[in-house]
């Protein structure tokens, strides 16, 4: 199974990234940005079969390594 | 006293540590590779400066779990003071140690020049040497060392009396312009409750001698040297 994870950063926490790359977008002509926030994608590729076994294994990663519950949120997507 | 330096790959301040500690031990610290899983017996840890692991993922997430870093925490668990200064701080944080996160700069720009800080407290290991509220001047060099907390916890660090240093004017004043990376409440450096393991961005090993042009980081590694040689 593919499991596909979005990590953010939690409202409120200050993303000097997006702000910039907002800037940068103004600056080129795309008008009608109110807001970017940046975040990274993770895809794993799993040998597990069962969709939630493979969920939790994942959450674990989450919390564990892949995010900084500190400043970051985290979504998990499992796929075939 | 013995001291014990990890070395991360990617670690590049291991060496000017050694050079500072071994100054004021008057013997050599032990370099303990990332991959080992014991340290010798120890009376100070020190997590040096550099892009450990690349800053791939978060700056320090990688390092915070390396093999070595398990006793690490459980050595500072026990109460062995640990200092850990740059990136080592950054891996303090994400090894739970510390509170808070270092974010990137807030002009998204790499700072490496000389600041001013302010020493929060003086009756810790690592600041006995200095004097309250004096202004010492030590180097930066680092992309994320915007330190971030939530309100809860900036006020227990206030409360607690746990901020170690602030990034000030050459008066000591806290003022926008002296706060070189956006970090909340100018923060340079940060205690663990017990006030045993210190985080801080500013490099003191990068001034321990003259040659260098200043000793003003020097105090802190006399300081623990004399409060753990005992």
């Amino acid at each position: 199974m593919k499991a596909k994870i979005h990590v953010t950063l939690k409202q409120g926490v200050l993303d000097p990234q997006g702000k910039a790359v907002q800037n940068a977008l103004g600056s080129l002509g795309f008008s009608g940005v109110e807001s970017v926030r940046q975040g990274k994608y993770i895809e794993i590729d799993l040998n597990e079969t069962d969709a939630e076994l493979a969920k939790g294994a994942v959450e674990g990663m989450c919390q564990k390594l892949l995010a900084n519950t500190v400043i970051e949120n985290y979504s998990i997507e499992i796929a075939d | 006293m013995h001291a014990s330096v990890i070395v991360f790959p990617g670690s590049n301040c291991d060496r000017d540590v050694k050079v500072a500690l071994a100054a004021s031990i008057g013997h050599e610290p032990d370099m303990i590779w990332h991959g080992d899983t014991d340290l010798p017996k120890t009376d100070l840890i020190v997590v040096p400066g550099g892009f450990s692991y690349g800053d791939y993922l978060r700056s320090g997430a990688m390092a915070a779990h390396s093999p070595i870093m398990r006793e690490v925490v459980s050595r500072a668990n026990a109460g062995v003071p640990v200092l850990g200064i740059c990136n080592g701080f950054q891996i303090l944080t994400e090894a739970g140690l510390l509170d808070g996160v270092l974010m990137r700069n807030a002009k998204l720009k790499f700072i490496c020049r000389d600041v001013f800080l302010r020493v929060e407290r003086t009756d810790t290991l690592f600041t006995s040497h200095y004097t309250q509220g004096q202004v010492i001047r030590i180097p930066i060099a680092h992309h994320d060392g915007n330190f971030e907390t939530d309100k809860e916890t900036l006020k227990r660090l206030e409360g607690d009396g746990l901020v170690a240093f602030r990034y000030c004017d050459q008066g000591g004043d806290l003022t926008i312009e002296s706060n070189p990376n956006g970090s909340i409440a100018s923060i340079a450096g940060i205690y663990n409750e017990k006030r045993t393991v210190l985080g801080m961005m500013p490099h003191p090993e990068r001034l321990v001698d003259m040659l260098q042009g200043g000793t003003d980081g020097k105090p802190m590694f006399d300081g623990l040297v004399e409060a753990l040689a005992a």
